[in-house]
């Protein structure tokens, strides 16, 4: 068929597709390589010893990258059996109560064998044991008299606030309460940084905290002595995959036995109060040798490792942009689809909306742990856009099939009695009619993706959402708004960013 | 065979008229039901090549329901509908669809096109060559007097007498055998409106355009029509020129339709 000069339909189709292509060409530049995978846990001594490997491969010509904070324990595992990383910190009795699902103690060697069995190796004991510990404020156990978790029997008035995953666990919070015979009255979930907020003003009186915590010499904390020998041992270890080259295993198995828990409360305390993990990281190496390899490697370390703000900042910006523009871009692309479909009514398109509005009502951090598992997904950026694209559908497919609907009959009418074809009629009159719509739905899309992608940085896929999370868990404000700050502020120029597409966009004759 | 039905139809039905030979349109024993009321009863309707025929008839009477029919946006549940002696069939609706201009009350134009985008829309689609499409156009602005200089302005930067003249260059673009009308002038003031009438007078009898227009004017009927057709509760009462109906009334309803307009208009 001949076309000509037929700007109307061909010229609107073609912005969508210009504009809504541009963010493609930002993403895949994170390419996976041959670099080892560090992983590490939400805290900061996790984080500070996922920075020591790193430093250790690095030195030892082998490249490697740290996945900062990337959740809790299962994830970490799940994420290591997978492949998705190969190496991270973790802690015996962690491995026997929550990975290997045993209610009785095991020995080193024991652990180690059920671990060979998923392909999993594990190094000697780094050199210090953190146990959990109950803590209080020294002058409040003073004023009590405690000194010990039985103790804690004769004080059911005492607030207890517990990080969740404490209150969950097989070696937490019920068995222990078993074990002591404790009951008290309250009992609160809390966030561990935020929990010795609480603690020192009062609001919560006994909270869960690891042995080697910097925050308890920090904030005049005392331990309650384990009187019933209740926690096991928790003796820090790296697990890594078999498949792992065997210079790097020989690289960590360097680090058996020279962290103590002197040493290591010293790191984390340094992590908390330069709020920098890299710097704390490399105190280990200048404490522990002399060396010259160690000394000739640190020079390229630091290139790496003292990142300056801005430059951080541009990181976390283009990253969280990549992850919130092509998640938005395959909403679009599969959103204005099922609109048009749901904007046909019946079953299917009952269907379609109702799928569609149930995954919007799942909470965003929920969504990102039920992916989690799946095989395609995991610890990734993958499972990241995965989540935001389904968060950004609703709005589309809904504004999409609204639009549609509200075109008068007598309009689609006559688009019908002039002959032209069902393409035709959908792509020069429907979809340009029902264009404000549909922009405004991709609009509420992007703006709840800038948003939401904060969440990203829980499962590592970095973002604006990595310094909150640091934040949050060095309990520092300003961290946290070094994050918090520039995503309103992205939020903000997503906006007006479509209100300028608007113009554009829509058709004149539908903004009179 | 069913041309043969249709001629023993016409012949029974008709008498053998001559005016049943040069019918554009036949509808035999058409019938919709909406629900469990009957919005078209069993109608016989030949709208005749060259004329223009009008269709009367008090609100809901079923008018725009025939219009609809005839272009395919309703299926009879009954009855045939003819177009030039043949059946219309669901999967020819829209090259006979090419054949008729359609115009409504409202206009029906596309906000988001210009006049022009609006006129030139169908034969933008067919690949109709660029120059015979833009003369096409300066004969109709001259035809339907619309000024050139305003076919760059959207629907909504139009008054509505404006907004019904680019409806019916739009309806006239292909050269329709065919125009349907549905009250074109409905929503119009007295004077615009009687600007219109004349004009629409004129066009037909220079392009000898078959026509087919709904009204609830009898002044405006009398003045466009050749036939007009008075309908009520989804049949035809009675079909004929002005004077047909108001000195031979089929029945009561008749001569009260006509009076009660005659108490308020200037015929
Ligand atoms: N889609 C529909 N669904 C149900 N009933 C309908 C539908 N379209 C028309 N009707 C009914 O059919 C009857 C005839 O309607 P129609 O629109 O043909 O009347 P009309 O003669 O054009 O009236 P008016 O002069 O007010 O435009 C009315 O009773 C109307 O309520
Ligand atoms: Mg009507």
């Amino acid at each position: 068929m001949r076309r000509i000069w037929n700007p109307g339909v061909q010229e609107w189709f073609g912005r969508i597709l210009i504009f809504s292509w541009i963010p493609g060409f930002l993403i895949f530049s994170a390419s996976a390589s041959e670099q080892v995978q560090i992983g590490s846990k939400k805290f900061t001594e996790s984080y500070v010893l996922g920075e020591i490997a790193k430093r250790t491969l690095t030195d030892a010509g082998i490249s490697a990258e740290h996945r900062q904070g990337m959740g809790g324990t299962i994830i970490l595992w799940e994420a290591l059996r997978s492949g998705q990383i190969d190496v991270y910190p973790e802690y015996t009795g962690t491995i026997t109560q929550e990975i290997l699902k045993r209610s009785d103690e095991l020995t080193f060697e024991q652990i180690a064998n059920e671990l060979g069995k998923a392909g999993i190796g594990m190094t000697e004991p780094l050199g210090f044991n953190n146990t959990y510990a109950l803590v209080m404020l020294r002058s409040r156990a003073g004023e009590l008299g405690l000194h010990t978790i039985t103790d804690l029997k004769n004080h059911p008035e005492l607030k207890f606030g517990l990080t969740h995953e404490f209150l969950d666990r097989q070696d937490g919070w019920r068995p222990l309460a078993q074990h002591y015979q404790l009951n008290p009255q309250n009992v609160i979930g809390i966030d561990h940084a935020l929990g010795y907020g609480a603690l020192g003003k009062g609001s919560v009186d006994v909270k869960d905290a690891y042995s080697t915590d910097a925050k308890i010499s920090e904030n005049d904390l005392v331990v309650l002595e384990d009187d019933r020998q209740f926690f096991p041992q928790y003796k820090a270890v790296f697990l890594f995959r078999y498949a792992l080259p065997t210079p790097a295993i020989e690289a960590l198995r360097k680090l058996e036995g020279t962290i103590k828990e002197a040493k290591m409360t010293r790191l984390n305390a340094e992590a908390e109060r330069t709020k920098n993990y890299t710097r704390a990281a490399n105190l280990y190496f200048e404490d522990s040798s002399g060396s010259t390899r160690l000394r000739q490697g640190y020079g390229v370390a630091s290139n790496t490792f003292g990142e300056t703000f801005p430059h951080k900042l541009a990181r976390w910006t283009a990253r969280h942009l990549e992850l919130a523009a092509f998640s938005l871009l395959l909403s679009v692309l599969v959103g204005i689809p099922l609109g048009i479909f749901a904007s046909r009514g019946g079953a299917i398109g009952h269907a379609i909306l109702g799928f569609a509005g149930i995954v919007q009502t799942i909470p965003s951090l929920a969504l990102l742990a039920l992916l989690v598992p799946l095989p395609f997904f995991g610890i990734s950026v993958r499972t990241a856009i995965a989540a935001l694209f389904l968060y950004g559908l609703l709005p589309i497919v809904r504004n999409t099939a609204t639009g549609l609907q509200d075109i008068p009959r007598a309009l689609r009418e006559s688009a019908i009695a002039l002959g032209l074809s069902p393409a035709a009629r959908l792509w020069q009159i429907h979809l340009p009619m029902a264009s404000r719509s549909i922009l405004a739905g991709i609009k509420t899309s992007a703006v709840i993706n800038v948003g939401t992608a904060t969440l990203a940085a829980l499962i590592g896929a970095g973002g604006l959402g990595e310094p909150i999370l640091s934040g949050l868990n060095l309990n520092d404000h300003a961290t946290i708004l070094q994050g918090a700050i520039p995503a309103a502020i992205l939020a903000l120029l997503v906006q007006s960013l479509f209100d300028l597409l608007d113009r554009v966009l829509i058709p004149k004759g539908l903004r009179l | 065979m069913d041309r043969w039905r249709a001629l023993v139809w016409r012949f029974l039905f008709h008498r053998g008229k001559l005016a049943a030979v040069s019918a554009l349109v036949q509808l035999v024993g058409v019938s919709k039901t909406f629900g469990d009321a009957a919005a078209v009863h069993a109608i016989d309707l030949s709208v005749e090549r060259g004329k223009t025929t009008v269709l009367i008839g008090p609100s809901g009477c079923g008018k725009s329901t025939l219009l609809r029919l005839i272009i395919g946006l309703l299926q009879p549940d009954s009855g045939q509908i003819q177009f030039d002696g043949t059946q219309l069939r669901a999967d020819k609706i829209d090259i006979v669809r090419r054949h008729v201009g359609y115009v409504i009350q409202e206009g029906g134009l596309f906000p988001h096109l210009t006049a022009r985008g609006n006129i030139l829309l169908m034969a933008r689609h067919l690949g109709r060559p660029k120059n015979e499409m833009l003369a096409r156009l300066s004969e109709l602005c001259a035809l339907t007097r619309f000024p050139e200089n305003l076919l760059g302005r959207y629907p909504l930067e139009l008054s509505g007498g404006q907004r019904q003249r680019v409806s019916l260059m739009r309806a006239l673009m292909l050269s329709p055998e065919l125009l349907l009308l549905d009250e074109p002038l409905g929503a119009l003031d007295p004077l615009v409106r009687a600007a219109l009438q004349k004009d629409l007078k004129e066009i037909f009898a220079r392009l000898r355009q078959t026509a087919l227009l709904v009204t609830h004017d009898l002044a405006e009927a009398a003045y466009l029509g050749d036939e007009i057709v008075l309908v009520n509760e989804g049949r035809i009462v009675q079909q004929g020129s002005l004077a047909d109906l108001r000195e031979k009334p089929a029945s009561s309803f008749v001569s009260e339709f006509i009076n009660a307009q005659r108490s308020l208009a200037v015929i």
